[in-house]
């Protein structure tokens, strides 16, 4: 290998402002799409267990349209092919006046996505208490919310910690598609600077271990919410 | 002690004659790797009409292909090889140098602009085509130079030379143009053909290309002056002086014999129409003698 390396490119201006910028636009994706993945998959997966038929299809449509179709594809969706299908005033609204449009939309788009993935993750932790639980609820004269609220849901949420450890690792990787509609987060800006310096194995490791520490301090984060959340007696605080 | 080091000096000098006169016979880098594979592998791009593209038949052809392959029959008259096999691996402009340097591709025949940045990890052959930066607009637009791009959406494709160069005219002018950081040629294009932006800022022979495919192309044009000096070239490996001269010498050869013309004219001039006053100029002076 003739590579020249040239590792001082990474600390040069405006190189390393760019770098910390993509790195901000990568949090800011993941963080804000992580709220719509996380309430709008609770609700989804709740829906998917309910007695409800009609809800239950409407939420397992839902989560069957947007968890087949790939995430670069629906990308493309949202921001090219959305603004022509709704009305025209919307349309231009979303095209032209929109602040950060390509922002939002893979906001939008990525949390859809990855509420999908939590819904099913909730459903399976739901699934996992037994159903005697549910009916002892009933019997004691608790209403089918409150059930959920007390009975069900504080247990389903400390069984799926883990799973939702990964969907949330997911999501920091996952935002990268996000270059693709023009957002310029951290593998854009990674790949904009390998062009322009000519230098692009330092900036691809560079971008390796920032997404590294990113994840690595989100898993952090997630080890201390499964230990406050720990309750003797329950799965989680069984597989320890 | 005197004698002993003349000694030692002649015998330095006789080594170093005779393993020159072995080495002039061996051959080193690119070339070594052809003859003993028997195989050259072109870097080449899906998308970049009319220079590197695949056809209707999924072959890729363009004005950039056409002349590497003189390279390679050049190569094989230079190794005295019956056959060389070429392969293709599409190249972006992200993965060119870590496939150069790492020896995937040997040739990369796209668009690459000559820059001396790029030139630290790689190295060129004769520039082959000069264009610069335009802005692509529709007709309608009432945008003729950059200037009136104050205020304006403009796409531009990430980490390009186009986009360092509006955004230094934009932060040097204070147009306040809205960029939209496009990743590649289709969705650049899509977003002016959508109405996301008001201006598409790329090479301007790529901006003929898009038009020429354009399903109205009546209704876009290239306009304002030239924003910037791209010449393109054919990319080598760094420090393989023998492999660059067979490449320089078979590009000089089209060039003094004027056969670059036919290869023009087959694939640019139905877009881009005959060759500037500059790029004749940059071929003649390229048109080394033997």
């Amino acid at each position: 290998m003739h590579y020249n390396w040239h590792w001082a490119v990474i600390v040069t201006e405006p190189y390393l402002g760019w770098i910390l910028a993509g790195l901000e636009w990568t949090v800011l994706v993941a963080a804000a799409a992580w709220v719509i993945a996380f309430s709008l998959g609770s609700v989804i997966g709740i829906a998917r267990t309910v007695k409800s038929r009609g809800m239950r299809i409407v939420a397992g449509s839902f989560v069957e349209l947007f968890r087949n179709v790939p995430l670069i594809v629906q990308m493309f969706l949202w921001y090219f092919v959305l603004p022509e299908v709704v009305p025209r005033t919307m349309g231009i609204w979303l095209k032209r006046d929109l602040p950060h449009a390509e922002f939002w939309t893979a906001v939008v788009c990525l949390g859809i996505y990855t509420a999908c993935r939590v819904a099913e993750q909730v459903r399976s932790g739901i699934g996992a208490i037994g159903r005697g639980q549910s009916y002892a609820g009933l019997a004691t004269g608790l209403t089918p919310v409150q059930v959920y609220r007390h009975v069900l849901l504080p247990v389903a949420y400390r069984i799926i910690v883990p799973a939702l450890t990964t969907e949330f690792l997911s999501i920091f990787k996952n935002s990268s598609l996000a270059l693709t509609i023009g957002v310029l987060e951290l593998t854009g800006t990674t790949r904009k600077i390998s062009e322009l310096s000519a230098q692009p194995m330092e900036m691809f490791l560079t971008a390796t271990a920032l997404y590294g520490a990113v994840t690595l301090g989100v898993t952090a984060l997630m080890r201390v919410v499964e230990a406050r959340g720990r309750v003797p007696g329950l799965i989680v605080a069984e597989t320890q | 002690m005197r004698k002993n080091l003349a000694a030692l000096a002649l015998g330095a000098l006789l080594a170093f004659v005779t393993t020159q006169g072995a080495a002039a016979d061996e051959l080193t880098g690119t070339l070594k790797k052809i003859k003993e594979s028997g195989t050259i592998t072109i870097g080449r791009s899906e998308q970049s009409v009319p220079f590197s593209y695949l056809d209707d038949k999924g072959e890729p052809v363009g004005y950039s292909i056409d002349l590497c392959l003189r390279i390679v029959d050049a190569i094989k008259a230079e190794l005295k090889m019956d056959k060389i096999e070429v392969k293709y691996v599409t190249v972006m402009g992200t993965t060119l140098i870590p496939l150069m340097v790492n020896g995937t591709t040997d040739l990369n025949c796209t668009t690459t602009t000559m820059t001396l940045a790029r030139r630290r990890q790689i190295d060129f052959l004769s520039i082959t085509y000069i264009t610069g930066n335009q802005l692509l607009v529709k007709k309608d637009s009432s945008i003729h130079e950059v200037e009136d791009l104050k205020g304006k959406k403009v796409a531009v494709n990430q980490g390009t030379q186009n986009e360092k160069i509006i955004k230094a005219i934009d932060a040097k002018e204070h147009l306040g143009i809205q960029f939209l950081d496009t990743e590649d040629q289709p969705h650049g294009w899509l977003a002016l053909e959508t109405d996301r932006v008001d201006a598409y800022v790329t090479d301007a022979i790529v901006e003929h290309g898009l038009i020429a495919k354009a399903a109205h192309p009546e209704q876009y044009e290239v306009v304002g002056r030239l924003l910037s000096y791209d010449p393109y070239s054919i990319v080598i490996r760094n420090d393989d002086a023998a492999f660059k001269l067979v490449g320089i010498r078979a590009l000089a050869e089209l060039f003094r014999s004027g056969e670059i013309n036919k290869i023009y004219d087959k694939w640019l001039a139905p877009i881009a129409g005959p060759p500037s006053d500059m790029l004749k100029t940059v071929w003649a002076a390229q048109a080394f003698p033997p």
